[in-house]
């Protein structure tokens, strides 16, 4: 006979893993994926790989040669961290400002905060920023879809309708007349414009996002009040103003939103861990979108919107409480 | 829609490879050791000696307070001595070892298979016979049964669920007695009711039992006041206040007991030995186990003496497999793993699980990774992840404001989590903490 | 040029403002405290341990500030020098408190103790302690699990890999007590160091009778109560099966070491028996 093992209960374990939490969403970025080499063709392609392998290396070697750790990169959650960060770069990048955007996302955004689970920021999303806020040009020059299959650096290039949007209003024209200079709203649906990698394909975005909440890698919290606060703040200001104001529709579907609400908002480490906690994440996170977008200086704001909201985790977890049994007891006592 | 409880929960694989099998009587073994602490509360006190001959069913310790329980001999021999022996708490404690010389029982126990149906006691002479013959809450937590049936003065009670739930996964004990014994389990209702002078009884049974629903409810038609409730297959649906709110929809208040909303629980192997008690004047000393796991050759239910060794349990069931790593006293989710297949059972063991080597051990902790998941299984609506912190950096006045010692201690957040953290452990462990510091600040 | 100078008088008159706010303020809400505890602070170790029983090195200069009679209160950790300072400050005396130093009172090793389960849950000798008595057949036995390692602040203990039992170092030690705190099997104790820091204890805390005892580890107090005879100074008692040497009583002969039939009385930082040589003691412990 064996010698018995002692262990405290419960003696058995659900078979979830961070591993398979990890691909589960690097599957659900699958379709997001194939719609980006679809539009953006062999730019795609390198900047997807340049992120991922980048990334899984930065984590690789900080764990060796500096951390002196058994290195992790197998757990998939440097990979996701590529893969987002690619998704939220131009097809046009350069490789070495891909690398920079890596180093700065795996080594500051996550690794100097303890590695995997200890951040506060999403690790790709401080890459972006700081690519963004670094190389302003390089990562506001977006291919045009469809028309880039073999091109990368010497893509052509042209505006998103987020900053036609912004520069039209501007210049004093009216909503209706910018919005014939843009796709329509169902080619703004099946992903039919200028971008970064892997934000442009709503459609994709939303199936990865089914794929998640079936396999319940995510729950519906976060996505929902981020899509819902922002259809809902943009369509009161559309409504006040069809004319200065553009329609939640085409907040929705242009830009980050769709990208960030379904996989870099509901990043686990860097979101509430209360589903009150999460409702509230989701609309401080709209709300920050929509004010960036129609007050701000810059087109777009989701990534930013998610960055201060991160911020806001620690502060919400402490004084949002999931709901506790017995809380309503006194009503139900006959 | 099923009836459930309102927050958290998980599922894990039911398992139950025992159900259906009849319950057998398990051969008396040759030397039993009855352990004097096998309740919650103060250890019995023996009040037999060295040499002592004893007859099944004859005290052999008594209760020594309120919340105690008399403790009767399962066999008929000889004292052979008190000492101490390894138990299912992993330590060697006090227990009257017996060894046994035939099968002769006390000349007052009523020993036919005849169905007494009427209840001749009254209220308060039920709960004392019921105090009398040692009876505690067979599901596994071992309280003593008197104390639940003891309403306390400015509270009522006006509803008795009966949990047969057994959301534990591969258990059948429970399953199999409903099947077997329920003319009997329905007659140990009306007891209970009459002791507790309600008129309502709900019996609570997990969707997974169909058969079970089935023939309870068709014998609930003839008694009045008794229904059955099928609930949703959810664990941890059997935990006391999970249960209460699943069938009647009130919550228990953090820190409060079942009476608090007017409920008193009772598991349907304890309202069996009620109904022994009362009407065959049988006190507590046998009960059924459940004996399974994937690789046991025959997974079955005993009815088995208390203080018989796990070893002849497992020599029933087909022996004890090969390539065995765990021997777990109760369900997976809630057992104790045992040191030793010695040890005895007892009146709390509903079950001996058997795992295989290679799925008895834990699986490497890595960091936690926030993903909120065992927030979201909390049927207490705790933040398990927060509370391991609390517990490991030993800040027990937070832990004590994040409401640990509301914890059941399911293991649903140990279960779930991706990063396989022991969560629960440290919970338990600042469980122990902040109880200790609470009655150390009201004494 | 004017709006320089105005900016400069401005935020000037401000600045002073705010000062002579601050000054009356500070005059107001100020707190007397008794300038010696500062004092009696500088002269501790400031290494907040805990180890007097206070939260803090400045918890323990209030008290020491406060009490009449401070020959209850003893810092560990400075020894006898810190308190003749500390007191000196105050215009008291102390006695000097014999040093004291951790023992752990276990010898399971792997070898003396054969494992006979496999623990597989948290690694903390607590959480393993409301579980069973040990992954052997001593259930009063170190775990190995480090939770007194951990709790040491000082760098006076590891584990030993091979033996899987807490070493301490005795350079390092301070006789805190952090380590008695956190074994929640109660095997470590603090012990006078001893002259040249040598020591005799009894490296068992099996309570179990002499067979069951024996059985489960080969170096176990079996209590046959040999060395009780042979104590010529009455240092050592029997209870629960478990032998005991009082170290104000014992007078380091170590008769009790060579009767002990199993070696579980341990001598430490004793020169070699046999040949007699007038060298002092190793300093390191081990």
């Amino acid at each position: 006979m064996n010698t018995l093992t002692i262990s405290p209960s419960p003696h058995v374990h659900s078979g979830d893993s961070v591993k398979k939490n990890m691909y589960g969403v690097v599957i659900a970025l699958l379709p997001a994926l194939a719609a980006s080499l679809y539009y953006f063709g062999l730019g795609a392609l390198i900047v997807t790989l340049a992120a991922v392998l980048s990334c899984v290396f930065f984590e690789w070697a900080i764990q060796k040669f500096l951390l002196k750790t058994e290195a992790s990169i197998l757990d998939g959650s440097a990979a996701l961290t590529g893969l987002l960060l690619a998704f939220n770069m131009p097809t046009n990048l350069p490789i070495w400002i891909i690398i920079i955007g890596s180093l700065v996302a795996i080594g500051i955004g996550k690794m100097s905060f303890g590695g995997l689970g200890n951040n506060i920021f999403n690790p790709a999303l401080v890459g972006r920023v700081f690519l963004l806020i670094s190389f302003p040009v390089q990562m506001t020059l977006w291919p045009e879809p469809g028309k880039n299959m073999t091109a990368y650096l010497d893509a052509t290039t042209g505006a998103t309708p987020l900053s036609v949007m912004k520069e039209g209003l501007a210049n004093g024209e009216t909503v209706s007349a910018l919005m014939d200079k843009i796709p329509s709203i169902t080619e703004l649906f099946y992903g039919n414009m200028g971008g970064s990698a892997g934000e442009v394909a709503a459609v994709a975005l939303i199936i990865g996002l089914i794929y998640m909440l079936i396999r319940k890698i995510i729950t519906w919290h976060i996505p929902v009040t981020v899509i819902g606060t922002i259809a809902v703040f943009t369509g009161i200001l559309h409504l006040v103003n069809p004319e200065l104001y553009a329609g939640p529709l085409f907040h929705l579907l242009t830009g980050g939103v769709m990208l960030g609400a379904i996989f870099m908002a509901t990043d686990y480490v860097t979101s509430p861990m209360s589903n009150k906690g999460m409702v509230i994440f989701g609309i401080g996170i709209g709300i920050i979108t929509v004010v960036i977008r129609v007050f701000g200086a810059y087109p777009e704001g989701v990534s930013f919107a998610i960055i201060i909201m991160n911020g806001f985790v620690p502060l919400i977890d402490k004084y949002i409480k999931p709901k506790r049994f017995g809380e309503v007891a006194k009503t139900t006592k006959a | 829609m099923l009836k459930t409880f309102s927050l958290g929960g998980v599922h894990p694989a039911e398992n139950k490879f025992s159900a259906g099998k009849k319950i057998e009587v398990l051969p008396i073994p040759e030397q039993v050791s009855v352990p004097i602490a096998q309740h919650i509360g103060a250890p019995s006190e023996p009040v037999v000696k060295k040499g002592d001959e004893v007859k099944v069913g004859q005290l052999i310790a008594k209760s020594t307070g309120f919340v105690s329980a008399n403790i009767h001999s399962p066999v008929s021999g000889k004292v052979f001595k008190i000492d101490d022996v390894l138990d299912a708490s992993g330590y060697k404690r006090k227990a009257i070892i017996i060894k046994v010389e035939g099968d002769e029982w006390n000349e007052d126990i009523d020993r036919s298979d005849d169905l007494k149906t009427d209840i001749t006691l009254s209220g308060e002479e039920i709960v004392k016979k019921v105090g009398e013959s040692g009876i505690v809450g067979l599901g596994g937590a071992t309280f003593p049964a008197q104390v639940k049936l003891s309403v306390p003065p400015g509270k009522t009670c006006d509803v008795l669920i009966l949990n047969a739930v057994e959301c534990e996964p591969y258990l059948t004990a429970d399953h199999q007695l409903m099947m077997e014994k329920g003319e009997e389990i329905m007659i140990g209702t009306e007891i209970l009711m009459k002791a507790l002078k309600v008129t309502k009884a709900i019996i609570g049974i997990e969707n997974n039992k169909p058969d079970a629903i089935a023939h309870m409810s068709e014998l609930a038609q003839k008694h009045e006041g008794i229904t059955v409730e099928s609930l949703k297959v959810q664990y941890p649906q059997g935990g006391e206040k999970q249960l209460i709110d699943a069938c009647i929809k009130r919550q228990i208040p953090s820190g409060k007991l079942p009476i608090e909303v007017g409920a008193v629980v009772q598991n349907v192997g304890t309202t069996f030995a009620v109904y022994e008690a009362i009407q065959k004047n049988k006190p507590l000393f046998e009960r059924v186990v459940t004996v399974t796991g994937k690789s046991i050759e025959k997974p079955s239910n005993f009815m088995a003496r208390v203080g018989t060794p796990v070893s002849n349990l497992i020599e029933a069931a087909g022996g004890l497999p090969e390539d065995t790593g765990k021997v777990i006293g109760g369900g997976p989710m809630m057992g104790k793993a045992l040191s030793s297949i010695d040890v005895p059972i007892t009146k709390g063991s509903s079950g001996i699980l058997i795992m295989p080597e290679k799925i008895a051990t834990r699986k490497p902790v890595q960091n936690c990774i926030r993903c909120s998941k065992c927030v979201s299984v909390c049927p207490m609506g705790l933040s398990p992840y927060l509370l391991m912190t609390v517990s490991d950096k030993a800040v027990w006045d937070r832990a004590e404001e994040e409401k640990i010692m509301d914890c059941i201690e399911c293991g649903s957040c140990s279960y779930t989590c991706p990063s396989s953290r022991p969560l629960l452990d440290y919970i338990r462990l600042g469980k122990g903490k902040v109880g200790q510091i609470m009655r150390s600040r009201t004494k | 040029m004017n709006v320089v100078l105005i900016t400069i008088i401005s935020l000037g008159a401000l600045g002073t403002l705010a000062a002579i706010i601050l000054y009356f303020v500070a005059q107001k809400f100020k707190v007397f405290e008794d300038p010696r505890i500062d004092q009696v602070e500088e002269a501790l170790p400031a290494a907040n341990c805990g180890g007097c029983g206070f939260p803090g090195c400045r918890a323990f200069a209030e008290a020491m500030v406060k009490a009449d009679d401070i020959s209850d209160l003893n810092c560990p950790v400075g020894g006898a020098d810190t308190m003749s300072a500390a007191a000196a400050i105050l215009g008291k005396e102390v006695e000097a408190a014999a040093p004291m130093v951790a023992v752990v009172r276990c010898n399971g090793t792997c070898e003396n103790r054969p494992r006979i389960t496999n623990y597989d849950g948290a690694t903390s000798c607590t959480i393993a302690s409301s579980l069973y008595g040990g992954d052997t057949g001593c259930s009063y036995g170190c775990y190995g699990l480090g939770e007194c390692v951990d709790a040491c602040a000082f760098d006076a203990m590891y584990m030993d890999e091979k033996t899987g039992l807490p070493v301490i170092i005795e350079d390092n030690c301070v006789s805190c007590g952090a380590c008695v705190d956190a074994c929640p099997k109660n095997i470590i104790e603090l012990r006078k160091k001893g002259p040249k820091s040598r020591r005799i204890y009894v490296s068992c805390v099996n309570k179990d009778k002499g067979a069951p005892a024996k059985k489960a580890c080969s170096v176990a107090c079996i209590s046959c109560k040999k060395c009780q005879k042979a104590c010529p100074f009455e240092a050592i008692t029997i209870d629960n099966n478990l032998a005991y040497i009082d170290y104000e009583k014992c007078k380091l002969c170590r008769k009790c070491v060579t009767e002990c039939p199993t070696n579980a009385i341990h001598e430490l930082n004793f020169p070699p028996k046999k040949p007699k040589v007038e060298k002092p003691a190793p300093e390191a412990a081990e």
